[in-house]
């Protein structure tokens, strides 16, 4: 019998994304579908950034929670259209997010608030960060610096 | 093969310009002026290598000849190349590694929206997807651009020199030939003349602001996209680029 694609997705839930542990690649919302056709699961990625060198790894983390489960017969299909977005983050990955000391994005361009000390006194540091989806600020209050994950 | 295919001329400008220009920055990695601009330097130039791997790798399934993204970056000579002179000058100092950015990622941001309605839909998607990192880009680029050049005499001096001896190279870009008018009735890629009006604007409005002046000569070398007439530094990039693998062409990963 074939598993559910509903408890498929929540096999893939369990899976972090390797660069940033505390949310999972369902959070990320790179995982864009999930199906059966015939006996083959086929699941479809959309990358983040091009050149992101988590991509790869992603989809062996991927492959190997599918097999762990049982499903050997599956296919990964990359899909680039329509564009990565950080709206596909989900509501839980955001809060993860922050808990975890990241401000999550935001379309006004920057950080709400310090993930820290919640102050809204921020101030940008570089415009990129430690992986291609950060960028790097500061808190002028507690002063601690901070990631924020870029907004596109 | 004698007349060269317009589609596969076309994806392999697009995937060598980004490729070059990737490789460029790289040779910054880890002598960045401050870590900050080092690690952005670094992941600009790891987002065009990401560009590099679609367009290339399209122009390998066009070719159809069984040449991965990987065998046309690394087993071309500098002939094969269809890389804009712009993308191949050296990085100079910061400022002129800057300004070479800013001209690039302007051209690339407006190439780039234009291509988003190509009637190629794999180009549309690679168009739509690298127009975001571009203009991420363009907003490093040109707040860099305005900051020096409107800063202290001497990175004003800098600027404004690179600007001079960069500004030859943009012309090229918008420069069509037969290659770019097949594609063009095609509708799978816009005339690249098409262009040049709104970068003179939005390019405008940038160096204004950093009161900056560009050359008023329009004088611009050529030779770089139709592979005719590259600079002396390509093959000086790619003996580097490419020694590894072809020192050691089976190894993998």
């Amino acid at each position: 019998m074939t598993p559910a694609t509903e408890q498929i997705w929540g096999w893939l839930d369990a899976v972090p994304d390797p660069e940033i542990p505390v949310i999972s690649v369902v959070d990320l919302g790179i995982i864009r579908d999930v199906r059966w056709k015939g006996e083959t699961l086929e699941v479809t990625l959309t990358p983040t950034y091009s050149g992101c060198p988590a991509t790869s790894v992603i989809e062996i983390s991927v492959e190997q929670a599918l097999r762990d489960h049982g499903l050997d017969n599956v296919t990964l299909k990359r899909q680039i259209a329509p564009p990565w977005t950080t709206e596909w983050l989900s509501d839980k990955g955001r809060a993860k997010l922050e808990a975890y000391g990241i401000a999550p994005p935001n379309p006004a361009g920057g950080p709400t608030r310090c993930p820290r000390c919640q102050s809204t006194n921020v101030k940008r540091i570089s415009q990129f960060g430690s992986t291609p989806c950060k960028a790097q600020w500061q808190c002028r209050d507690c002063l601690e610096p901070f990631d924020y994950f870029k907004c596109i | 093969m004698s007349q060269p295919d317009p589609l596969f001329e076309f994806l392999l400008r697009m995937g060598d310009n980004a490729l070059i220009l990737g490789h460029r920055l790289s040779e910054w990695c880890g002598k960045g002026p401050v870590l900050e601009e080092d690690i952005a330097l670094a992941n600009t130039a790891l987002d065009l290598i990401g560009q590099t791997q679609m367009w290339l790798g399209l122009a390998g399934e066009v070719e159809d000849a069984g040449r991965s993204a990987d065998d046309l970056a690394y087993f071309r000579d500098a002939y094969d190349f269809r890389c804009c002179l712009l993308v191949q000058q050296p990085n100079g100092d910061f400022g002129q590694t800057i300004m070479r950015q800013f001209l690039f990622d302007q051209w690339h941001l407006i190439a780039l929206g234009d291509l988003r309605h190509s009637a190629h839909d794999q180009i549309a998607a690679i168009a739509a997807k690298a127009e975001k990192e571009a203009l991420y880009h363009v907003e490093r680029s040109a707040e860099l651009v305005i900051g020096l050049g409107d800063g202290t005499e001497e990175s004003h001096a800098r600027m404004q020199a690179a600007l001079g001896l960069l500004y030859p190279y943009v012309g090229e870009l918008f420069d069509p030939d037969a290659a770019d008018h097949a594609v063009v009735a095609e509708g799978i890629a816009c005339d690249p003349a098409s262009w040049r009006e709104l970068f003179d604007t939005q390019a405008g409005r940038v160096f204004a602001e950093a009161k900056l002046t560009p050359p008023e000569s329009r004088f611009f070398h050529k030779g770089g996209r139709t592979g005719a007439r590259h600079s002396e530094h390509l093959g000086h990039l790619l003996a580097v680029m490419q020694s590894l693998p072809r020192s050691h062409p089976d190894a993998t990963w």
